[in-house]
Formats: structure tokens, C-alpha cells, sequence
């Protein structure tokens, strides 16, 4: 039985319009919605970048033989990515699933220089076992290949490991697509931390709450997140830092000292947090040991300091502080010493964020009254503003430094949205209902896979 | 603020054949209303006139927390953008909250800062934070222990107002003084 695949026929819609904005030698604003079965979150995807890898992904062979289509999964996550222009492998017929049947000359004439063919079985025991070819088409060769044996359930983490092996190959990057971003839902007077898939689906509630929630940190290993949540009695709750472990659901208390706790963030070595705390009068930046032990003091500023985030190396500690009269981003070496100004643009930069090589810094810029995600190299002091959506707060980079997960508001609704590092791609991310916010890209774990 | 000083005003002059210093005549009208209120409140038994100090003065004391013709159930200061600083308007409310303390050693309060939404929910968190300090520091240079304040922050997470405008975002940049017991 041929199932019906909606994201194909939105794929080659898509890349007709591709195809006619790149001939314009312009970028074009191109919506559709890739909404696979139970979609969490529906996902637009805004622009691209100006040279894409014209692939062609076949659906696998048996693949219909399963509720969500693998191959529709693959394509989506790559053309999310804004580096590929999917290309319809209808055309080309029989259609092939393993390197004896492909004919590289028909898919040459589709445009393609990279093909995707695979198979799947299912095993007596109801496993899946899944095999699959990465092939450039001008070269002849395989670029790729290989066999996964897994239970039924991991057929979407599967795909999102062929994505990602597909990326790297092609690009040289290492993807994405296997990680996972936690955010606050809030939907009426009921707030939830969810974790979700990279693309938005699976979403789980890891906490729900009466009162606000925020600033969801992933501990490096990825098997924690700290977070803030707003505790006390009547009305007299406070905002207080706990550490909660993913597998067990148990949490911890880090921080609930006189005054406010928040904006945790995590040393790479996942051992200690430097938190914001205003138990001696202004917010001022401490570092603490993981397990709530052995506070001291960082900062000692005038005026407001916060948003602490470390770099990769740990050495570096940069935040925001209006201690020169107005929020700037700063940076102080880790192990002690005077704070440096980083950013000299404007007069309101927040939240900044490290990105994964250190090398360059994501932030908010306040320019005509509204806040954008910016990016500044530290070496240079260049900064290349992202994004021209009013209301962007707190971006993060995704593992591999390419793509910036931020909240924003549309339509009066508080939703996410991801912007490539070049700021040409941009995607939005939607709940159903409620406001999203708070977002934090998780770490890529060890791969399960062989 | 201004109506509540002209109520106050017509109650004194009201009140004024009572024995009291004319100069006190805030703290006067609060005493007449409580005592002229009496009937209702059974467990109000003193006089009127009695300084708040005299037999219970937990239960008078609550009534001049909430009574609505007192500058003492006006509980929250509000800030310009982006700014912590008490504006010379709200001073007689925080002094008239400080005198409070300072009169009843055992009433504590926690000043609750807030913010509008713009700017990233943690810097409001430290900006909300920074203004229950400042009418903290007020209260401090009048006298008030540090035992009886508490300062917390809820940045933009709880408005008051819901619209995204300047006129919800005003009435959101805000620190509230709520009694401990209340």
C-alpha cells in the first residue's frame, strides 16, 4: 500500500520555487510548513543559502511499511538546514534502493549531485533494520553507507542519525539533527519546561508549574538541566535555581540564598555553575559547585551584572553588566581578574552566548527600539546583526556553531525561531497554543549508533 | 496619590475638635476611621485617639495597613524605563511605610521588584531586583532594620497589566511592599 507522502509533494514544490529565486540570483521568501504525524510544533522555514547541495533522497524501500515516512524525516531535516535544495526523486523510475539499480546518468538530468537510497526490513522480533547509501552522482561513487539495527521506536532518532551523517559528509560540519532544545511552555496560568527533538517533535514536559519558569541551562553531558522557577508561599514567591536529572525526573535545589537566584549556567567541565544572585544587594555573578555546595562571589560591580555563560575552554567567564551605565556584554577570565567591555555598538546588548569554538560571541542588540540577535567576533569586534524580528531574546547556538535557536514574538505569540550563523536561513518554530520562550540548544551526545 | 492626600485632608478637618497634633494629621485620620469603625470590627477594642502602640496593635495595625483612605494601603512605587530610582512622588509612601516599620519592630515586609517585558527575562529579573532595593535603601537611611525588609524580584514574569503598550508597560515597571501575614 503507497502511503501518501505530504512532505514530498511540499519538497518539490518547494524546490521549484528554490529554483526560480536562485535563477533571480535573490533570496526569496519561500513558506511551507513541514508538519510530519504529531508534530509538537509546526515549523516554517524562511530563505537559504545562496549555493545549496541539490540532493535527491528515494524513499526506502518498505519504509511505507511504518507510521512516519524515514526518508520524509531525512529530507526535512536537511532541507531545514537551508544548505540543501531537495530535489524530487519521483521522476526517476524504478526507483532504486541500493547501488546496483542506481542509473547516475537519470539523476544527473534531475539536477541531483548527491543521491540517497536505502532499505528497511523489520526482524522477527518487530526490530527495523535499516540500511542506507550516500552517492555523488558526478563522481559515480559512494560517499557513505551504512546498517543500523534498532527497535521500532528509534525510527525517527534513526533518520535524524542518516541526516546527520549525510551533512557532515557533504558539508564538512558535523550536524545536528540528532540533538534535542528545551524551552518553557506557557499556555494560560500552567507553565511547562519541555524537551523536544531539534526539529520540535517528541515533546516531553519534564516540569509543570503554577508559577513562572525559566532560563533552561543543559548541564555539557546533557543529562541535567538547571533552570529557574518562581517558588514560595501565597505571594510571596521568589525566583530559586534547582538541577534536575532527565532519566529520573528527581531534581535538586541549588540555589534559593536571600534575594533573587537565576541565569545558571554551566563550566564545561559540568562541575560548577555561575549563577546571578542578589543576596548582598545587586545582582552580582557567583560561581557554585553542582551539588549546591561552596558559593563565592565573581563579580563585584556597582551595578547590575547577569547572564553569565562560559566559554568552551573554560577560561572565560563573558555577561551582562550595566556598570558603565547601560547593559554592555563583558568579559572576565575565569579563574579571577577585571572585567573587559566587549561590545561598544548601541547602547542595550544582552544575554550573550559563546559560540562552540569560542571564537565569536551571539547576543541582543537594541537598535529603533527593538532587540535582534547579533553576532560579534571577538578577535575583530565585528558585529553582523541576524535577524530584523522585533522582541528576540535569548539566542543559543546549536552544537555545531551553525544555527542560533532564539525566542521572538509573531503574531502576539511568543514563539522560537532558529537563524543560520550567515543570517540567511531562518526557521520559526510554533506551539499550538500558548507561548513559547526561554529556549536552550542541548548538546550532541555520543552516538548510540555503530 | 493626589485623591487620596484630599480625602485624607477632608477627614482631618473633620476630626479636628479630637485632641490631636494637626501635624499628624494623616496618622489621626486613620485613628478616627479605626475607632468610628469599631463597631464592626469586634476585635478593635481601643479607644479613639489611642496611639497604635496601646492594647492590641496587631489588629488596629492591619486595619491601617488595608484601610483605603490611608497612605499605607498603597502599597507599590512605580519607575520610569529602564530606571530604579524613586521618583520624588512616591517618597511620602515609602516614608510613610518606613515610619510604619520603625513603629512595629515585629511587622516584616518584602518589597517585590517588577518589570515590562522588554529586555531579556534575566536582566529583569536583576532590574526588578534593583528597584525593591532602592526603596529598601530609603527606608534604611530613615531607620528601618535590615531584619524587617526582604527584597525579591519577578522581573516581567507576573504583570500587572497584560498589553504591550506603553500603557500596561507602565503600570508593570513597578515595586510592590507586601506585609508578611498578609
Amino acid at each position: 500500500m503507497l502511503k501518501s507522502n505530504p512532505m514530498e509533494t511540499q519538497q518539490s514544490l518547494a524546490a521549484r520555487v528554490w529554483r526560480r529565486a536562485l535563477s533571480a540570483l535573490a533570496l526569496a521568501a519561500a513558506f511551507f510548513y513541514a508538519h510530519a504525524s504529531s508534530a509538537a510544533m509546526t515549523i516554517e522555514i524562511i530563505g537559504g543559502a545562496s549555493n545549496q547541495i541539490p540532493i535527491a533522497i528515494v524513499p526506502f524501500a518498505h519504509e511505507d511499511n511504518q507510521p512516519q515516512s524515514l526518508s520524509g524525516i531525512v529530507g526535512a531535516d536537511l532541507q531545514r538546514s537551508g544548505l540543501f535544495k531537495i530535489i524530487d526523486p519521483r521522476a526517476v523510475t524504478p526507483q532504486p534502493h541500493d547501488l546496483p539499480d542506481v542509473r547516475f546518468a537519470d539523476w544527473r538530468t534531475q539536477g541531483a549531485d548527491a543521491l540517497v537510497v536505502g532499505s528497511m526490513v523489520t526482524l522477527l522480533n518487530g526490530s527495523l533494520e535499516i540500511r542506507f547509501r550516500l552517492l555523488d552522482t558526478v563522481r559515480q561513487n559512494q560517499l557513505a553507507g551504512f546498517s543500523y539495527t534498532v527497535p521500532a521506536s528509534q525510527l525517527r532518532a534513526t533518520a535524524h542519525e542518516i541526516a546527520d551523517v549525510i551533512y557532515e559528509k557533504l558539508t564538512g560540519v558535523p550536524g545536528v539533527f540528532r540533538t534535542r532544545i528545551a524551552y518553557v511552555l506557557k499556555q494560560g496560568k500552567k507553565y511547562e519546561l519541555q524537551v523536544a527533538d531539534a526539529d520540535g517533535e517528541n515533546a516531553e514536559t519534564i516540569l509543570s508549574a503554577h508559577e513562572p519558569l525559566m532560563s533552561p541551562a543543559w548541564s555539557p553531558d546533557g543529562d541535567q538541566i538547571a533552570y529557574v522557577a518562581m517558588e514560595g508561599q501565597g505571594r510571596n514567591i521568589k525566583p530559586i535555581i534547582y538541577v534536575q536529572t532527565l532519566a529520573t525526573g528527581k531534581r535538586q535545589l541549588l540555589a534559593n540564598f536571600k534575594g533573587s537566584n537565576s541565569a545558571p549556567a554551566w563550566s564545561p567541565d559540568g562541575n560548577k555553575l555561575a549563577i546571578a544572585m542578589t543576596r548582598d544587594g545587586n545582582s552580582q555573578i557567583y560561581l557554585i559547585n553542582a551539588n549546591g555546595s561552596g558559593v563565592a562571589r565573581w563579580t563585584t560591580s556597582n551595578g547590575i551584572d547577569t547572564e553569565p555563560n562560559w566559554s568552551p575552554d573554560g577560561k572565560w567567564v563573558i555577561f551582562t553588566s550595566d556598570r558603565g551605565g547601560s547593559p554592555q556584554i563583558y568579559r572576565m577570565p575565569s579563574n579571577g581578574g577585571p572585567a573587559q567591555r566587549l561590545t561598544f555598538e548601541g547602547s542595550y546588548n544582552l544575554s550573550p552566548r559563546f559560540s562552540p569554538d569560542g571564537r565569536s560571541f551571539t547576543f541582543t542588540q537594541r537598535s529603533g527600539g527593538q532587540d535582534h540577535v547579533a553576532l560579534q567576533d571577538i578577535e575583530s569586534g565585528q558585529v553582523q546583526v541576524l535577524t530584523d524580528t522585533p522582541g528576540d531574546e535569548s539566542p543559543s547556538f546549536a552544537p555545531n556553531g551553525r544555527m542560533i535557536l532564539y525566542a521572538t514574538r509573531n503574531n502576539r505569540r511568543g514563539v522560537l525561531a532558529v537563524v543560520s550563523s550567515d543570517g540567511r536561513t531562518k526557521q520559526r518554530l510554533s506551539a499550538q497554543s500558548g507561548d513559547v520562550y526561554s529556549p536552550a540548544w542541548g548538546p550532541s551526545k555520543k552516538t548510540q549508533f555503530q | 496619590m493626589k485623591k487620596a492626600l484630599l480625602s485624607m485632608l477632608l477627614v482631618s478637618l473633620l476630626s479636628a475638635c479630637a485632641s490631636k497634633d494637626v501635624k499628624e494629621a494623616p496618622k489621626a485620620a486613620i485613628e478616627d476611621r479605626t475607632a468610628t469603625k469599631a463597631a464592626a470590627q469586634p476585635s478593635a477594642p481601643s479607644a479613639p485617639g489611642a496611639e497604635t502602640t496601646a492594647t492590641k496593635p496587631a489588629t488596629i495595625a492591619t486595619s491601617a495597613l488595608t484601610d483605603p483612605a490611608s497612605i499605607l494601603s498603597k502599597r507599590s512605587v512605580y519607575f520610569d524605563y529602564d530606571k530604579f530610582d524613586v521618583k520624588p512622588e512616591y517618597s511620602s509612601l515609602v516614608e510613610a511605610h518606613a515610619r510604619y516599620l520603625k513603629q512595629h519592630s515585629d511587622a516584616k515586609v518584602t518589597l517585590q521588584g517588577n518589570t515590562d517585558e522588554r529586555g531579556s527575562r534575566e536582566y529583569n529579573i536583576a532590574l526588578g531586583q534593583h528597584r525593591a532595593e532602592s526603596v529598601k535603601k530609603v527606608m534604611s537611611v530613615l531607620g528601618v532594620s535590615d531584619k524587617q525588609i526582604e527584597t525579591v524580584s519577578l522581573g516581567e514574569e507576573k504583570p500587572k497589566a497584560e498589553g504591550h503598550d506603553e500603557a500596561a508597560w507602565a503600570q508593570n515597571r513597578r515595586a510592590d511592599i507586601i506585609y508578611q501575614g498578609e
